[in-house]
């Protein structure tokens, strides 16, 4: 069966060579990659927005997972690739665009393969959103789509944000974790004009926070993380009767607006409304 | 009777040990069960508690669980103690199918009474297997008085006891059956069994040979035809002193 | 007797306590115990009542459940290296929950949660009464336990790496180590009923386990039934072990550690040793649950780590003397 989808999946990705030779070749600049993989989801949603059509070869399959990515029709159009150096190579890219927390190993032989990789950090804040838009526009050769999609961006989220003093708000997620300021999720409860409670006990980053001192804090507002199919031990915690005490009627979810610095934070910002 | 088994069966790993035994036992007996080894010694004693399957009847093992434990009291061949407890919690043990738990004043007065009789006074709050041999022997017999039985089954009581300590055991067990209790005992010594015992019982290849006084049951034609052996006698003052030669 | 019996409850009291005024939030005690007796507003009688209240009550029961069992388990087997962690029947307890949650059953009915686990115990239980019965030595009851460990483990790994679930595979820790962090009185109400009842049970074997200091047979004249005996033994320790796993994951250690220390304190005899290696183990498992939160305050220390630092060590010294041929 595994057997039979992996056949199919390279029937499909020469289909899809023979199909990309044709745009390729009527491609404006020489320099310009013609054929990009990228790994990592949050590059995916970036990249299927600022490439060239035919240009983007195949996005990870995390892409095409509808709790995961705001992009999942579009990204049905490429090949999906799980990360494995073999599958990337088969795909003959002339640039690989990984993540920072893209296995070392697969990093590795990807560049004995002789492949070019660019490593992208994630982008944590609106600035390094709007970084990565230029950065990845430079990549792929596409400096006037970065340009225009910077300039809708910035103009949704001016649009999106909020005058802050609106109230202390926690982000509260599986296993008791929550995020500071100076992760994505934070920045987003910023510009919805909240205060992050994560704040108060010093918390920048995403880390453990002890259910009684949330209890403690009396957030107005409770934002949890997203529960997937199948049970699990660590988010039985947001179903934990004390979180129900302490917000009982604003209660919200983190959907997959929350998950990438892409432009798509300022739907996640206007959901906070 | 005290203890009534016939045609007593058992059958162990498909081979047949014991073959249709009849036996019964009165008030006041001290009976040796006395035969080589594999003759079926410790299944009959078994199999008439009722501790493994057997076919025929045991008047004990008829009982409910309960009376057949104020009925009989089984000292078994490995003479365990799992745990280190003192002597006292040791001998109270024997008061576990009394109504009392062990703490009502009947119980008390059983489990001083059966120290005092073997002499563990002086051990009475040591832990058990910390004594010797002997005295942890002393301790589990202790142990067996307590439970105040009319009968008492012992598997090779005196097995591995100096002789003091097995002259000890036999007198006790001759002393008990004087006080009108019964006591069924295998034994290996046959000189000992002999000056100790009030009726015998030769055992072989699963089948009472003989059953009755020493002097009926110890004949030279019995002996050779169970143990492959020839015995001489020795009339001593105290009894018939027996020698395999 | 009695008197450790005192000074075992004095203690567990506490322990109890101190596990009711630990917590990151750094309350004032007064307030804390005012805001748990009387309520009122405001977050503080949340967090006594719904986070820190259920998860006291829990660490008494559960280590009361470990201690008791571990008890029960060694004087059946006369084994003092019996203990439900060690030999596999909280593995398989784990094992029974994993399932029932990942296939949704625990979704449907919250009982099926507690059942499953119980189910998974009743057979480890089984399978090692099965294996190292009583007439069964040391080594066959370590390597009955080893099997059946790495059986239970193996199954709960591979239950959770086939969730679809993200958050499941990480919780193979939780489900070999144990924790009581953020159980709310749902988790009270499931497994304590049961627990109860596995407890009453063990309990009323007391005297037919103090019979079998004798051995079988022995025990057996003395009108304890040996299959009666075993099928309560069964039932009472998947009854408690169950919902014990169930709710907190395995603990190892605390049935082995509580009455190995407790034997020469209160006598070997198993009905005295039950009683008082139910207090033991409560005080051993509130005095965990209080260090982890001193230890590591922002961190979930699992219970299992500490309680296997103390009880690994023992159960070395325990093999060494069985080797060596020595009584314990």
């Amino acid at each position: 069966m595994r057997g039979f989808v992996r056949r199919s999946r390279t029937i499909l990705a020469a289909v899809l060579i023979a199909a990309a030779a044709l745009p390729a070749a009527s491609g404006s600049a020489e320099a310009a990659p013609q054929r990009v993989v990228s790994m990592n989801l949050c590059i995916d949603q970036l990249a299927m927005m600022l490439a060239a059509p035919g240009q983007l070869v195949s996005v990870s399959s995390l892409a095409q997972n509808r709790r995961l990515s705001p992009m999942a029709e579009q990204a049905v159009a490429h090949v999906p690739n799980t990360g494995r150096a073999e599958e990337i190579y088969l795909l003959r890219p002339d640039l690989v665009i990984a993540g920072t927390y893209t296995p070392q190993a697969t990093i590795a032989m990807l560049h004995r393969l002789g492949l070019r990789v660019e490593i992208l950090p994630p982008a944590e804040d609106f600035d390094a959103i709007r970084a990565q838009i230029t950065r990845l526009g430079a990549l792929l050769e596409r400096q006037a789509a970065a340009r225009d999609l910077l300039a809708r961006f910035d103009a949704d989220l001016a649009a999106a944000r909020a005058p802050s003093g609106r109230g202390r708000a926690a982000l509260y997620y599986a296993n008791g974790f929550t995020s500071g300021p100076g992760t994505l999720a934070g920045s987003i409860l910023g510009a919805a004009g909240y205060d992050n409670i994560a704040a108060d006990h010093g918390i920048s980053a995403t880390t453990h926070l002890p259910m009684e001192l949330l209890v403690m804090a009396r957030p107005d507002r409770l934002i949890t993380g997203a529960t997937w199919p199948g049970q699990s031990q660590g988010e039985a915690i947001l179903d934990h009767p004390a979180l129900a005490g302490i917000a009982p009627t604003e209660r919200q979810v983190t959907d997959r607006d929350w998950v990438c610095g892409t432009p798509f934070v300022t739907r996640a910002i206007r959901s906070l409304r | 009777m005290v203890l009534r088994l016939s045609g007593l069966s058992v059958t162990r790993r498909r081979r047949p040990v014991l073959h249709g035994v009849n036996l019964a036992l009165g008030s006041g007996e001290f009976v040796g069960l006395i035969g080589p080894n594999g003759a079926g010694k410790s299944s009959l004693m078994e199999a008439a508690l009722g501790l493994i399957p057997f076919t025929g009847t045991s008047s004990l093992a008829a009982m409910p669980a309960d009376r057949r434990a104020r009925h009989a009291t089984y000292l078994p061949q490995s003479r365990e103690i799992a745990w280190p407890v003192s002597v006292e919690d040791l001998v109270a043990l024997g008061r576990i199918p009394w109504p009392g738990g062990g703490r009502s004043g009947e119980d008390r007065a059983a489990i001083d009474a059966a120290i005092a009789r073997m002499g563990l006074e002086a051990f009475r709050k040591r832990t058990a297997l910390r004594l010797s041999g002997g005295e942890q022997n002393r301790a589990l017999i202790a142990r067996a008085l307590a439970q105040d039985t009319p009968m008492l089954i012992a598997d090779e009581p005196i097995a591995g006891l100096d002789p003091a300590q097995q002259l000890a055991c036999l007198r006790l067990f001759r002393d008990l059956a004087a006080e009108g209790r019964t006591v069924l005992a295998s034994i290996h010594d046959l000189g000992l069994a002999a000056r100790f015992c009030t009726r015998l019982v030769l055992l072989s290849g699963g089948h009472v040979l003989a059953d009755g006084p020493a002097d009926a049951v110890l004949g030279d034609d019995l002996l050779r035809r169970a143990f492959g052996i020839t015995v001489r006698r020795v009339e001593t003052p105290d009894g018939p002193a027996i020698l395999p030669v | 007797m009695r008197k450790w019996s005192v000074t075992l409850s004095v203690l567990v009291g506490a322990l109890f306590l101190a596990s009711l005024l630990t917590g990151p939030a750094g309350l004032p005690a007064m307030d804390s115990l005012r805001a748990l007796a009387f309520g009122g507003d405001g977050p503080i009688p949340i967090v006594m009542r719904e986070i820190r209240l259920p998860r006291a009550i829990l660490g008494l029961a559960i280590g009361a459940g470990l201690g008791l069992t571990g008890a029960a388990l060694q004087g059946y087997l006369r084994n003092p290296l019996a203990e439900p962690g060690l030999i596999g029947i909280s593995g398989m307890a784990a094992l029974g929950a994993v399932i029932a949650i990942q296939t949704g059953l625990s979704l449907a009915a919250m009982s099926a949660l507690p059942l499953a686990a119980m189910a998974g115990a009743t057979a480890g239980v089984a399978l090692l009464v099965a294996l190292a019965g009583p007439r069964g030595g040391s080594v066959t009851l370590i390597l009955a336990g080893v099997a059946i460990s790495a059986l239970a483990g193996a199954g709960t790994a591979l239950v959770l790496n086939l969730s679809p679930n993200p958050y499941a595979a990480n919780e193979i820790v939780f489900w070999l180590m144990g924790s009581l962090a953020d159980k709310s009185m749902l988790h009270v109400w499931l497994a304590l009923p049961p627990m109860a009842l596995g407890a009453g049970l063990i309990l009323s074997v007391r005297r037919a386990l103090d019979a079998l200091t004798l051995g079988e047979a022995a025990a057996q004249t003395l009108g304890i039934s040996g299959t009666g005996l075993r099928w309560r033994l069964i039932a009472g320790t998947a009854l408690v072990v169950g919902p014990a796993t169930a709710v907190a994951g395995a603990i190892g250690f605390v049935g082995l550690v509580i009455p190995h220390i407790l034997r020469p304190l209160v006598g070997a005899r198993p009905s005295a040793l039950l009683p008082a290696s139910a207090l033991g183990g409560a005080a051993l498992l509130l005095a965990a649950d209080v260090a982890v939160r001193l230890i590591v305050p922002d961190r979930d220390l699992k219970l299992g780590v500490l309680t296997a630092i103390v009880g690994a060590p023992l159960f070395l010294h325990l093999i060494w003397k069985t080797r060596s041929g020595g009584r314990v």
